[in-house]
């Protein structure tokens, strides 16, 4: 019986595990990744709306923890990275960290295991917007041709390094900025998921092994799942994290007057 | 695990790749984003800056209540004491005055008392001195009337015998003895 087990494991793990078949309907309208997006969002907003319904000044626990995490990103982020400028910016930012949290979240929770954002389309679409977002402000507080010189010419260097260093920094700016952040939480959630896959299907693969001591190493496979599991925990809301903090530290370098 | 990362690049290069994304799911996620976004900014997080900002003026503001108070405590306290102050020196003053007073009074009392003993002391010596002058007058036009007539007595019973003689003498001096004792009852 075990043996059949560990027969039906799709083994190794390949990249046709993150494309499953739509739940309902044609095409990729209504997946499990849709779903777990809608999910997510559902939850965010009832439990906000909830926590904040009737808000006091000595806060409920509930109330607290909304204000928390609110506060982490209005203070812990807009505000050290942007300034007191940042706070206009920290309800779009606080949302962004919710939205990517929780669907990182979806990555661990038993019985789902799988983030939404091992998908590109999700990340790159949030990358697009920080994208916009950053130039946006630029132009709109320098114009769009001194915003574009600010970011392209560092002050104080020499004018036959120029020809270098223009193509470098619009490169870096506007090229690498939303790559790079779609990539690394893609890359990560992506990354997290096979690891998951490959201790999990792996302890199930050793224990229908013919020989007696890799079966035994199967219970090894599975803890160190659960270690992933826990380390998982922390790179999902690292990474929302992450992409939060440079989410703001674009736009406060679009919006300095040094670049 | 090398056979494993060559199955993840063929897989990558056969029907799926993992970068491409999906366009649907861009579509939905930017309309989930959007959904909560709109609701998360609209209904929740301008409340809770309202919320910090109503703690942060109840806090402010206690904090500007209690040094009110504190003020005015500090205030009344200076008031207080400088009210007890006043009553101090006031009751002092008072008591000083009161003693002052009464020795005034005893100094006046005593005053009074000796110039009276020595008007009553001088009125007495003056009516005596008074009373004897009039008694020496009164003697003196007396004695006077009286020499004269025991002188007429005398010669006007010369004739008389001895034993007439002596008995008016006798008689005239007995009359002499209840004279002053008229007089006396006079006043």
């Amino acid at each position: 019986m075990v043996r059949g087990l560990a027969a039906e494991v799709p083994w190794p793990p390949s990249v046709d595990d993150f494309f499953l078949p739509p739940i309902a309907g044609p095409d990729n309208w209504f997946t499990k990744f849709t779903l777990f997006v809608w999910v997510a969002v559902a939850i965010t907003i009832i439990f906000f709306l909830v926590a904040y319904r009737n808000p006091k000044l000595v806060p409920t626990k509930s109330q607290w923890i909304a204000e928390s995490a609110y506060g982490f990103v209005r203070d812990g982020i807009a505000k050290d990275i942007i300034g007191a400028e940042g706070i206009k910016f920290a309800p779009y930012l606080a949302s962004l960290f919710l939205f990517i949290a929780f669907n990182n979240l979806w990555g661990i929770i038993p019985g789902v295991q799988l983030s939404p954002n091992t998908h590109i389309a999700f990340p790159a679409f949030l990358a697009i917007i920080s994208y916009v977002l950053f130039i946006w402000v630029g132009v709109k507080r320098f114009g769009f041709a001194k915003y574009i010189k600010n970011q392209l010419i560092p002050p104080g260097a020499p004018a036959w390094l120029l020809p270098l260093v223009i193509p470098l920094e619009f490169a870096s700016t506007f090229l690498f900025r939303p790559l790079t952040l779609a990539l690394r939480l893609f890359a990560n959630m992506f990354a997290g998921h096979v690891i998951l896959l490959v201790f999990t299907l792996g302890g199930f693969v050793l224990l229908g092994s013919d020989n007696f001591a890799l079966a035994g190493i199967s219970i090894v496979s599975w803890a160190i799942a659960i270690v992933m599991t826990i380390f998982e925990l922390l790179v999902a809301l690292l990474q929302a994290y992450v992409f939060v903090l440079l989410t703001s530290v674009y736009v406060q370098t679009s919006i300095a007057e040094e670049h | 695990m090398p056979n494993n990362l060559a199955a993840v690049v063929l897989a990558a290069e056969g029907e799926h790749n993992p970068v491409v994304p999906i366009w649907q799911e861009i579509v939905i996620g930017l309309i989930a984003f959007g959904v909560l976004c709109f609701i998360l900014m609209k209904f929740v997080f301008p409340r809770m800056e309202q919320t910090f900002q109503a703690r942060v003026d109840a806090i402010e503001g206690g904090i500007k209540r209690a040094e009110a108070a504190q003020a005015e405590a500090g205030q009344l306290l200076e008031q207080y004491k400088q009210q007890l102050a006043e009553a101090r020196t006031e009751a002092a003053r008072i008591r000083d005055e009161a003693r002052a007073d009464a020795a005034g009074i005893r100094e006046e009392a005593a005053t009074r008392a000796r110039e009276e003993s020595d008007r009553i002391i001088t009125a007495g010596r003056e009516a005596l001195a008074g009373e004897r002058a009039s008694i020496v007058r009164e003697l003196r036009s007396e004695l006077g009337a009286l020499s004269v007539e025991l002188a007429s007595r005398i010669v006007g019973e010369a004739l008389a015998d001895e034993a007439r003689r002596r008995g008016t003498v006798e008689r005239f001096l007995d009359e002499l003895g209840d004279a002053p004792t008229a007089t006396g009852s006079k006043r």
